[in-house]
C-alpha cells in the first residue's frame, strides 16, 4: 500500500465531514423556536437590550456567516455548555463514549464470531439443511427488533432466572477479578442482543461473498494439488473471501449505531446513545448537536479505516 | 393477424404456452415456501388490523382498574394493561398505524430514490458525481440520532400546523422515508446504466421518443424489478424504525398505541406482566420477519438474472 493512497483516502474523509457538518447546521437552522423566545416574554428586558443582545452574539448574521463561527468553535474544542448537566458538552462526552465504544467494540466482535464460522460452513454446502436453518435463522435474527430481544432477556434471564443484573452498573464495588466478572456479567445480555443481531445480517454476506470465491478457478487448482478439503477453505477460500466482509461490516455501522442508543437505553448503559436521548427529553439542544455529530463522525472515521485496511488487505484497490 | 405471416401454417402450434410475465413471476414466487406462508400470516395481520375494529368492539380507551394487569382470559384474549385497557383493542388499533407508517415510509423513499436514481442514472458526468456523492453522504449518515434530532427540533411545530397524531405522521414518514432513498437510488441508477444503451432503448430513440418518454416507457418499466424487492425490505426497516421511535418514548404520542408505543409503556411491569410486553412484541416480530421473507420470494421471482 503506496502512502499515495492512504493520504488520499484521509482527504476524502474530509469533505464527507464538512458534508455531515452542514447538513447537521442547516437542520438546527432551520429548525422553528428561537433560542431568546423567553426574554420576548419577559417584560424586564426591554426590546432594544434583546435586539442589542442578539446582534452581539451574531444571530442576525447571515447563515454561512453563523455555521463559520460555529465550524471554528467546533475545532477548537468549544462544544458548547450543557445545561441539563452542568459541564461542557466535550467533557460531558468524554466521559460517556468509553461505554458506547466498549459496548459496541464486543457487539462487533460476538457478531464476527458467529457470523464467520457459520456463513462458511453454510456456504461449503449450499441448500443443504444447515444453510437452510442458517438462513432461516439469519432472518429471525434481523427481523427481531433489538428493543424487543433485549425485553426478552431481561425476561428470562433477570426476572425469571434471577441471573444476571438488568441495570449497569459503573460504580462497582468490587476488585481485582470480582470485578470483571461482574463486568462480564452485567454487560452479556446488551452485547449479545446487539452482536446477534449484528451477526444475523452478516452470516447472509459472509455466506455469499464465500460462495463467490469458492467458484474461483484457483480454489479448483488448490483441490487438484491435493490439498485437503478443510486446509483448501481455510487457507485459501476464507482468506479472500472475508476481504469484502471488512466493506461490509463499516457499511453496517450506522446501523449498530441506531441499535447501541436502544440498548443503552434498555439496559441503562451511561454511553453516548442513553445521553442523547436524556438530552433530548431535557431539552438541552447542545448535546443533542454534539452527540449527533459524534455518531456521525464516527461512522465517518470507521469507514475510512475499514477502507484502509480493504487496501492493505487487497493491494490491487490501492493502485486503482 | 393481417401484417404478419407465419412461416408456416403449423409453425405455432408447435411452441409450448406462453407463461405472461406475471404468471412466469408468480411461478417463481410459489417455490420459496417460506415466503408463501408469510404472505398469509402477514394477509392475516392486515385483515385483523383493517377488519378487526369492526369484529373486537371493546373501545381502546376503556379504563378499568378492576381489571388491571391481567393475563389473557375470556374476556380480554391478549390480557389488560396498567389501566385495565383491552390490549388486543389497542393492538388491532396501533398496527394500523405501524403499517400505514411502513408503506407511507416506503413510498416516499421510492419516490425520492428513484427520482434521484434516474436522474444520476440518465444525466452522468458532472450531475451523477453529485448526485452520487448526496447518496453516499446521507448512506453514512447514523439514521437514528439523525431522525431523534429531526423529531426533537421540528416536533412542536408540526403538532401545531396537523395536530398532534397527524403531525408526527407525516413527521415520521418523511424523515423515515427520507432517510431511507438511497439504496434504492443507487439501484435504479445501476439499472438505468446498463438499460439506456440496450438496442430496445436506440430502438425507440431511432423512432423519435423523447428523453421522458425513453423514461417512462421504455427503462423505467424495466428497471423496476429490483426496486420492487428493495422497496419491501424497507416497508419492514420503516416499521422497525417507527416501533424504535415510540419504544424510546419519542414518536407517537401517549395515546396513540402504535406496537411500539405499547412496548414502551409494558417495559417498567416486566416481571408483573409480561404478556403485555410478549404480544406487542410479537405483532411486531411476526410483520417484519413476513415481510421480509416475502422481499426475499419476490428477490426470486423478480430478478431476472437468476435463473431456477
Amino acid at each position: 500500500m503506496s502512502r499515495q493512497f492512504l493520504l488520499r483516502r484521509l482527504l476524502i474523509a474530509i469533505p464527507s465531514l464538512l458534508g455531515i457538518s452542514v447538513v447537521l447546521f442547516t437542520v438546527l437552522a432551520l429548525a422553528p423556536g428561537d433560542p431568546f423566545s423567553e426574554l420576548v416574554t419577559n417584560p424586564n428586558v426591554p426590546a432594544e437590550v434583546r435586539m442589542a443582545l442578539r446582534a452581539e452574539l451574531g444571530l442576525d448574521d447571515p447563515i454561512w456567516s453563523r455555521y463559520l463561527h460555529w465550524l471554528w468553535a467546533m475545532l477548537h474544542g468549544n462544544w458548547g455548555f450543557s445545561f441539563a448537566s452542568r459541564m461542557n458538552v466535550s467533557t460531558l462526552i468524554m466521559q460517556r463514549l468509553p461505554a458506547t465504544l466498549a459496548v459496541i467494540g464486543a457487539a462487533q466482535l460476538l457478531a464476527m464470531l458467529v457470523a464467520i464460522p457459520v456463513g462458511v460452513l453454510a456456504a461449503t454446502k449450499p441448500y443443504s439443511i444447515f444453510d437452510q436453518m442458517a438462513n432461516t435463522m439469519a432472518f429471525v435474527g434481523f427481523s427481531l427488533p433489538t428493543f424487543f430481544t433485549g425485553l426478552l432477556l431481561i425476561l428470562v434471564f433477570s426476572v425469571q432466572l434471577d441471573w444476571l443484573p438488568f441495570v449497569y452498573s459503573t460504580t462497582l464495588r468490587a476488585t481485582g477479578w470480582a470485578w470483571w466478572w461482574e463486568q462480564v456479567k452485567q454487560s452479556i445480555m446488551p452485547v449479545c442482543v446487539l452482536g446477534l443481531f449484528q451477526g444475523a445480517s452478516l452470516v447472509r454476506y459472509v455466506r455469499s461473498s464465500v460462495l463467490d470465491v469458492i467458484k474461483l478457478d484457483y480454489v479448483t487448482t488448490a483441490r487438484s494439488k491435493g490439498i485437503g478439503e478443510g486446509k483448501v477453505i481455510r487457507l485459501h477460500v476464507v482468506r479472500n473471501a472475508l476481504i469484502p466482509v471488512v466493506t461490509l461490516i463499516a457499511l453496517q455501522l450506522p446501523v449498530v449505531f441506531g441499535g447501541a442508543i436502544v440498548t443503552e437505553q434498555i439496559f441503562r448503559i451511561p454511553g453516548i446513545g442513553s445521553l442523547l436521548i436524556a438530552a433530548i427529553l431535557a431539552n438541552d439542544t447542545p448535546v443533542v448537536m454534539a452527540v449527533t455529530f459524534v455518531f456521525a463522525a464516527l461512522v465517518i472515521i470507521f469507514n475510512t479505516i475499514a477502507d484502509i485496511i480493504y487496501g492493505w488487505l487487497d493491494p490491487r484497490i490501492a493502485f486503482r | 393477424m393481417a401484417g404478419s405471416t407465419p412461416a408456416s401454417p403449423s409453425a405455432d402450434a408447435a411452441t409450448p404456452p406462453q407463461l405472461s410475465l406475471a404468471a412466469e413471476s408468480w411461478r417463481r414466487f410459489r417455490k420459496h415456501k417460506l415466503a408463501v406462508i408469510s404472505m398469509f400470516i402477514l394477509g392475516a395481520l392486515v385483515l385483523a388490523v383493517v377488519a378487526g375494529p369492526f369484529v373486537w368492539r371493546v373501545p381502546i380507551n376503556e379504563i378499568d382498574f378492576t381489571a388491571k394487569l391481567q393475563g389473557p382470559s375470556w374476556h380480554h384474549p391478549l390480557g389488560t394493561d396498567d389501566l385495565g385497557q383491552d390490549i388486543l383493542a389497542r393492538l388491532i388499533y396501533g398496527g394500523r398505524i405501524s403499517l400505514s407508517v411502513g408503506l407511507a415510509a416506503m413510498a416516499v423513499a421510492l419516490l425520492v430514490g428513484v427520482l434521484i436514481g434516474a436522474m444520476a442514472g440518465m444525466a452522468s458526468g458532472r450531475v451523477d458525481a453529485g448526485l452520487m456523492w448526496l447518496t453516499d453522504l446521507f448512506l453514512s449518515l447514523p439514521q437514528l440520532p439523525l431522525l431523534l434530532l429531526l423529531i426533537y427540533l421540528f416536533r412542536d411545530t408540526l403538532k401545531a400546523a396537523f395536530g398532534a397524531e397527524g403531525g408526527v405522521f407525516i413527521m415520521v414518514v418523511a424523515v423515515i422515508g427520507g432517510l431511507r432513498w438511497m439504496p434504492v437510488a443507487r439501484l435504479v441508477r445501476a439499472q438505468f446504466f446498463s438499460l439506456r444503451e440496450k438496442e430496445f432503448v436506440e430502438a425507440a430513440r431511432a423512432l423519435g421518443a423523447g428523453r421522458a418518454r425513453l423514461v417512462a416507457r421504455h427503462i423505467l418499466p424495466n428497471a423496476m424489478g429490483p426496486v420492487i424487492v428493495a422497496g419491501t425490505i424497507d416497508v419492514a426497516s420503516a416499521i422497525i424504525a417507527e416501533s424504535t421511535l415510540s419504544f424510546l418514548g419519542l414518536g407517537f404520542p401517549p395515546d396513540v398505541p402504535t406496537w411500539g408505543r405499547v412496548l414502551f409503556d409494558a417495559k417498567d411491569y416486566l416481571d408483573i406482566a409480561p404478556h403485555w410486553a410478549i404480544f406487542p412484541g410479537a405483532a411486531i416480530f411476526l410483520a417484519v420477519l413476513s415481510i421480509n421473507f416475502i422481499g426475499d420470494g419476490l428477490r426470486d421471482a423478480l430478478d431476472p438474472r437468476r435463473v431456477i
